[in-house]
């Protein structure tokens, strides 16, 4: 990659984000009776549609990742941490600030929704296509997705049809087909039986041997704790904390958010338990 | 920076409070941030491509843009019991209601020669145009969780759904051969000519469906005030009648020709022309201008239906593939860099 003088502490960043603020819009959030006359008195009075609210979701964030990093988020529900990585992905435009990356990141996510009308099998070969593979690569690796989803018989059935976690792991099994430079996993495995979750583990590991940065997502955090030798906790789109020292921050984390502490029955992790 | 609301309690701020400490610098490099990632030659996420570059890159996903059209094709009538007979039955169905409204009980066919086969054309290639119109306004909001899942260029949904409209049109004119060799018409070489008048019909439509699409983005009151704006137009470009022979516009001449020279118009009238021998032969000013004949078609008598070529044109058929052309290419222009000018934002919402 980048040849450029090295970093003082001889890291090669591949992800910078630089004062990032995020908004979206939500539409059809409440706050309104709905009728056509409380319509047309905001038209008269100028008032914004309060049906549409702009979510600030992050609030500022700086931080520099980089090369062999495996980065845990973590945060309560809402802190804005699938937001953080759709940014950094590229698939939501900063409000202020700048996400730099290496290259093209993968998104991993739950909300990866596909095209639900179509057959699990139209959404293999679309997702491939999207993802900008070749229909000659799209066809040879179209058995081995199908098979490592395991949803069978059902790849003939429309999407809608599928139960959640059938669902999550067919797009699972999309997504990682393909080898990225910059991999996030948003609580891509939460729904998943246990079988799938200790295959969909091995195919992370593997995918993250071969990107040079992996982000993860988990309310899991022993999933976290295993994996990440550094992590990002978010508050309200801001950050809490962050650092390399995984277990203390995690301690913190729950301790904040009234969890149960962490039993560990090593004294210590080591810094890269990736290599599992 | 546009205005923005304060916090609000939505989803996505939460309640109860734990205090954020100040930003830490410490953990930061010391360098500005921007000049350590230009050192180190990252790019930002979310920049769009170079204009040609943004081509290329939908050139490199034509098998997704084919593979989603079909795909969705497939889709749309799966919840219907006659499946994809409804491809058929939509045209026919609505070929049927205007032959009755503006055949049978208005009588808008006065000094059309053979109208059934007329107004179907009419119909069937506006209603290529209408659908693109309505579905592409329709496509940034509707495709929202494809967006904010997978990166690919944005463009690639207009463009599909025009791609679905242009299948669908197969099927149509599928239809429509039928209609029009069992009204009588003959089977001529210059039915070729219908493939490229078509061709730059879906050009243009491409191009005002990336235009509306990014419209449609920002706001769905465009997308309800589409099918009416749709409708105007159609009423408009001669559909179930001949601007250059209805005796209404015959004293404004200016009007015929922005009527005539109107996009929908103009494409309507080239597959007209392609494949109608009546409206070839009756097209206004295609023979040598003569009052007498001329005035004999005024008199509306049956017999001298196809006198109007002997009145004044408005636009030669020759001016018709010109305007034609023009429009598509101005279309295709304008619509794919105004759409390109926001690609980063469609993710937004």
């Amino acid at each position: 990659m980048a040849s450029g003088p090295v970093a003082t502490d001889g890291a090669e960043p591949t992800v910078v984000v630089d004062d990032l603020h995020v908004v979206y819009r939500v539409y059809g959030a409440g706050g309104d009776k709905g009728t056509a006359a409380t319509a047309l008195m905001r038209v008269v009075k100028r008032q914004r549609r309060p049906s549409v609210r702009e979510v600030h979701a992050i609030r500022g964030i700086s931080f520099v990742i980089n090369h062999g990093d495996a980065v845990g988020i973590i945060g309560r529900n809402g802190s804005g941490k699938s937001t953080l990585l759709q940014a950094i992905a590229g698939l939501l435009p900063p409000e202020q600030g700048c996400v730099y990356t290496s290259g093209q990141a993968a998104l991993l996510g739950v909300n990866a929704a596909l095209l639900d009308d179509l057959t699990g099998e139209r959404n293999v070969v679309l997702g491939c296509l999207a993802m900008g593979m070749t229909p000659q690569e799209t066809k040879d690796r179209y058995q081995s997705i199908v098979d490592f989803s395991g949803v069978g018989n059902f790849i003939d059935y429309p999407m809608r049809t599928y139960s959640t976690g059938m669902a999550q792991r067919l797009r699972f099994s999309i997504a990682s087909a393909k080898n990225h430079e910059i991999l996030m996993i948003d609580e891509a495995l939460a729904t998943g039986d246990a079988n799938f979750r200790a295959k969909s583990h091995e195919r992370i590991v593997e995918l993250r041997g071969e990107a040079g940065t992996v982000f993860l997502v988990a309310h899991n955090l022993a999933e976290i704790e295993a994996s990440c030798n550094r992590v990002i906790w978010l508050e309200k789109g801001k950050i809490m904390r962050q650092g390399y020292d995984v277990p203390a921050i995690i301690d913190a984390y729950l301790e904040a958010t009234g969890g149960e502490p962490r039993k560990r029955d090593k004294p210590d992790q080591n810094e890269h338990g990736a290599t599992a | 920076m546009r205005e923005r609301a304060r916090d609000q309690g939505g989803p996505g701020t939460l309640t109860d409070d734990l205090v954020i400490p100040e930003i830490d610098v410490s953990a930061l490099p010391a360098e500005p941030l921007a000049e350590l990632a230009a050192r180190y030659q990252l790019r930002p996420s979310a920049a769009r491509a170079g204009l040609f570059a943004y081509a290329r890159q939908l050139w490199e996903r034509r098998h997704f843009i084919m593979g989603f059209a079909t795909a969705r094709n497939v889709a749309m009538y799966t919840e219907a019991r006659l499946g994809q007979l409804w491809q058929v039955l939509t045209p026919l169905l609505n070929a049927a209601v205007y032959y009755l409204i503006f055949g049978i009980i208005l009588d808008t066919s006065r000094g059309v020669p053979k109208f059934l086969p007329f107004l179907i054309t009419g119909i069937f290639v506006f209603n290529f145009t209408q659908r693109a119109f309505i579905t592409t306004s329709r496509v940034m909001p509707d495709s929202l969780p494809l967006i904010r899942a997978l990166p690919f260029p944005r463009a690639c949904l207009p463009i599909g759904y025009v791609l679905i409209e242009l299948e669908q049109l197969g099927m149509a004119l599928v239809v429509l051969t039928i209609i029009v060799l069992a009204s009588g018409e003959p089977l001529t070489w210059y039915w070729l000519l219908a493939i490229p008048a078509f061709l730059l019909q879906a050009v243009f439509n491409v191009g005002m469906g990336l235009f509306l699409a990014r419209l449609g983005a920002g706001a769905d009151d465009f997308s309800q005030l589409m099918p009416f704006v749709v409708r105007t137009w159609m009423y408009a470009s001669g559909v179930m009648f001949s601007i250059q022979t209805i005796s209404t516009l015959r004293h404004h001449p200016t009007i015929t020709y922005l009527l005539q020279i109107n996009p929908a118009a103009v494409y309507i009238s080239l597959v007209r022309n392609a494949i109608l021998l009546s409206q070839r032969e009756s097209w206004p000013g295609s023979k040598p201008y003569s009052a007498a004949n001329c005035a004999l078609y005024h008199t509306g008598h049956e017999k001298y239906v196809l006198y109007s070529a002997y009145c004044h044109g408005t636009v030669s058929m020759n001016g018709l593939w010109l305007w034609g052309i023009g429009w598509a290419i101005v279309a295709v222009i304008v619509g794919f860099v105004f759409f390109w000018q926001a690609e980063t934002r469609y993710g937004r919402g």
